[in-house]
């Protein structure tokens, strides 16, 4: 058979990068080429991917057929293999001329559909074995990620195991083990040396990699050619100074220096939220060596919950852009409208979220709200546990980085009771024994979230309490009178929309849709997890249902960061970006009006997905009003 | 027997919580409130705000709860929640000196700044980490930790007799076990004057304040009775 390369007509935009041919897949990326039965020809053609080179190569079946297939290739990136922290080189468009005008109807045996592919099982060929795979793979109707045996591939073994404490009683060497297995580290250190914080590890086991950290970054701030981050083996040290404090990410999950520097300003604006920028300044101008985890006591759960998101991965922050409740125009402008009425004098910004979900917002002409700022106040409210499992209503003080960092502002939270019939938590609602309502802290499990549905009111006067609670108990009133409560209720309760409501018969799984000038994001609920057959017995199934879940989750972000990253390199300029690899394939693109990132099975062809992309993008196009607030009301 | 059918009178008292961080001061309050508790409770941001009522023979009251964040950086929003406060928990911690320190320092800023006629418990948490039989109740295996079995740093006669020197209630409690936690509340409500209360109603009882000014002298007398017959120890 002679080797072929697939070359279909784009029809998603102009195209600086063309892509792969869609079917045969890419190998994985991080394995070493050509292990197995696979002998590797040299390259016949200049490879069209953004992402790798093909070598083409010959495969005899025990049969006695022969089937061509691509094999794994050398990728033209410079960064290290393993540390998955790829940047994809931008020089393959000078192959792409030579692809375009290849036949795309040679596609001799691989293109043949399941019938083939019984056969080969039912001759008992090895269903390990690469030929196999690579046959089964050929289907269009392959979900992504679902070739990837769990633990096994994608550097996310252990992945499960990520955010589990260190535990205390351990000998220091189990200890240290189990220090060094985290995928993710997140440190925070004063420029004098002191530790503040890091997400794993208590005070005995990370003070020497504080030093050791301090001594490395101190050393290039000497030379006056300050660090920003390093390789050692498979991890990415990425480095933030910000004023007197040192902020170091360890990662092994693949992030760009850009996203990782991005993760540690939130946890930057964190601290600033808690403390302020002047008193941060004042306390390291009196006292450079000052303990900050004495004014920060307390945040520590705040920091983690924030960087754990990071690891389990967060499109908010990936895109640096909100999300809201998907919600009819109309409705929302009733709620609007029912929150200005009551509003207190002393409401600087009013919102109502749903799962960390943006339903409503109300404003001030002149202020708008930061992406930062929200994400400051959803992570306390939703990611952290300590203001939903106090009960009752809140009174907190915090700065928002974002719209002013030298002051604080007062924010009043409540959460509405979950039990349809009664609006909030007051009078008789209440008595002692009646606790419905034990959370586990935050384990990543979305449905829970999704139902809460929260009150937030902020005001410059740390007086205003009273003001709030009473706009809160009339705002409430009114919500449920009118029924916008539990319609807000049912449709936070439902979820994100599936892909297959907004696009029937589409071939994509996955889709983020950012838009450029809300600064907000809309996506499809996330994949199911693929679980292996072999763990199909009920038992362990629950345990591992939301292991699976979180796996499945960073496989996808993962992906999405590349991708993001991808696109985002300086002096890239990409607009439209197709990948395939082993598991997945994967298309951005970029307009100014929006960012677009898809996920789609590796066999699914360029077309079908840009087909796809198109129907989305048109259906967000449609449903702008619904899917991003617009303004909010203002007053 | 006359007044059995009508409803009793009731009425409101702001009530703050203060210490030392992680003495247990939201754990009391949701065992109170909720009847719960939460192992490894995050810590508390701000202050949180809850109402629960406590039935007395002879009236109701509604306690509107100011639960707040013990760390440093809070202290200075306090007289915030103390302000018109009628009953104040100064919450420490049995088994940490410090604690009973910072509950001191709490107790000379309420009796110096707060209203009056506040009536201040004093409260030792964490009485199911010690050996007595009263709280260690069902929690053996938290204790086992501990080499003696008795976590115990501060005595019931140290701190009751600085309860007494000062006219504060005084108690230990179990938020873990609700060891004497509701009794708390029910003696603060006990405490509480009802000539205060009369004027007492919302959270905005700015008056009330003034009220019990005035009646500072006849507070003492229940107050006292009521801190002897419901010590713990």
């Amino acid at each position: 058979m002679p080797p072929e390369v697939d070359a279909e007509d784009n029809n998603c935009g102009a195209h600086e990068v063309t892509s792969s041919p869609t079917p045969p897949p890419l190998p994985p990326r991080r394995r070493q080429p050509s292990e197995g039965p696979v002998q590797v020809a040299p390259s016949q053609s200049k490879p069209t991917t953004a992402l790798s080179s093909i070598d083409i190569s010959t495969l005899s079946f025990p049969d006695g057929s022969r089937g061509t297939f691509s094999t794994s290739a050398t990728r033209a990136v410079s960064t290290p293999n393993a540390s998955g922290y790829v940047t994809p080189s931008r020089d393959a468009a000078a192959g792409s001329d030579l692809a375009d005008s290849m036949s795309v109807m040679s596609f001799a045996p691989t293109m043949r559909p399941h019938g083939d592919l019984a056969s080969l099982v039912a001759g008992g060929l090895n269903r390990k074995s690469r030929a196999w795979n690579l046959l089964r793979s050929q289907t269009e109707t392959v979900p992504p990620f679902e070739r990837i045996e769990l633990g096994a591939a994608g550097g996310l073994d252990g992945f499960e195991r990520e955010f589990d404490a260190i535990p205390d009683n351990a000998t220091d060497d189990v200890r240290l083990a189990i220090f060094k297995s985290k995928m993710k580290h997140y440190m925070i250190l004063s420029s004098a040396g002191k530790p503040i914080y890091s997400r794993h590890g208590d005070l005995s086991l990370i003070n020497s990699y504080m030093g050791v950290v301090q001594t490395i970054i101190s050393f290039y701030e000497g030379a006056d050619n300050p660090l920003l981050g390093f390789t050692a083996g498979n991890a990415r040290f990425v480095v933030f100074i910000e004023g007197p404090l040192y902020f170091v990410a360890i990662s092994r999950l693949g992030e760009s220096d850009s996203q990782l520097r991005s993760q540690l300003e939130a946890l930057y604006m964190q601290i600033l939220s808690t403390l302020t920028l002047p008193t941060l300044q004042k306390i390291f101008v009196h006292r450079p060596s000052t303990d900050l985890r004495k004014p920060l006591e307390g945040t520590e759960s705040l920091l983690s919950s924030l960087a754990d998101g990071f690891t389990k991965g967060s499109p908010s922050t990936l895109l640096g852009a909100l999300e809201c409740l998907r919600m009819r125009k109309s409705q929302r402008h009733a709620i609007n409208n029912v929150f200005l009425k009551i509003r207190s004098e002393k409401l600087l910004y009013g919102l109502i979220v749903a799962g960390g979900r943006l339903v409503s917002v109300i404003r001030p002409r002149k202020h708008s709200l930061h992406p930062s700022d929200l994400q400051i106040i959803f992570n306390m409210l939703f990611e952290s546990g300590g203001i939903k499992a106090g009960g009752g209503e809140s009174w907190i003080p915090l700065c928002l980085p974002a719209f002013n960092n030298r002051g604080y502002l007062y924010m009043y939270v409540s959460f509405f009771d979950e039990r349809p019939d009664t609006t909030f938590p007051s009078e008789s609602s209440q008595e002692p024994g009646a606790s419905d309502n034990d959370n586990n802290g935050y384990d990543g499990d979305d449905s829970k979230e999704e139902d809460e549905i929260a009150l937030i009111l902020i005001s410059p006067d740390k007086e205003s309490f009273y003001d709030l609670k009473e706009m809160r108990d009339k705002f409430a009133a009114q919500l449920t009178k009118t029924g916008y409560l539990s319609l807000i209720r049912s449709v936070a309760a439902e979820g994100r929309p599936k892909i297959q409501a907004i696009a029937p018969g589409t071939q994509i799984s996955h889709f983020l849709y950012k838009s450029r000038a809300n600064v907000q994001f809309c996506m499809s609920s996330l994949l199911e997890p693929h679980t292996a057959p072999s763990s199909s017995t009920a038992t362990a199934a629950a345990a591992s249902d939301t292991a699976d879940k979180m796996l499945a989750r960073r496989r996808l972000m993962t992906l999405y960061h590349e991708l993001h990253a991808a696109m985002h390199a300086k002096h890239a300029h990409l607009k439209v970006l197709h990948a395939v690899r082993e598991d997945a394939a994967s298309l951005a693109w970029i307009t100014p009006v929006f960012e677009f990132y898809c996920i789609a099975g590796p066999n699914v062809s360029r077309a079908a997905m840009a087909q796809g992309a198109n129907r989305v993008i048109q259906w967000a196009k449609r449903e702008e009003e619904r899917l991003f607030i617009i303004g909010g009301g203002v007053f | 027997m006359a007044d059995s059918n009508a409803p009793k009178p009731s009425s409101s008292v702001k009530l703050v919580l203060l210490g030392e961080a992680a003495v247990g001061k939201s754990s009391l309050v949701l065992r109170f409130v909720n009847n719960d508790f939460q192992e490894n409770k995050e810590p508390t941001i701000g202050a949180a705000f809850l109402t629960q009522k406590c039935n007395l023979p002879t009236r109701t009251i509604k306690f509107e709860i100011w639960d707040t964040a013990g760390q440093e950086r809070f202290a200075s929003l306090a007289p915030m929640y103390y302000r018109n406060a009628q009953a104040a928990l100064v919450v420490y911690d049995l088994t940490k000196p410090t604690s009973l320190i910072k509950a001191k320092h709490w107790v000379a800023e309420l009796q110096r700044q707060a209203s009056p006629g506040i009536v201040i418990a004093l409260v030792g948490n964490k009485l199911d980490l010690t050996n007595d039989e009263a709280g260690a109740g069902g929690d053996a295996e938290d204790v086992g930790a501990e080499e003696s079995g008795d976590a115990r740093k501060i005595s019931t006669e140290e701190a009751k007799t600085y309860a007494e020197e000062e006219g504060l209630l005084f108690f230990e409690t179990s938020a873990k076990t609700g060891y004497h936690v509701t009794e708390v509340f029910t003696a603060i409500a006990n405490a509480i004057p009802e000539t205060s209360l009369k004027t007492a109603r919302g959270p905005g009882a700015a008056h009330a304040a003034s009220r019990t000014e005035e009646q500072r002298v006849n507070l003492n007398g229940p107050r006292d009775s009521n801190a002897k017959e419901t010590c713990v120890c």
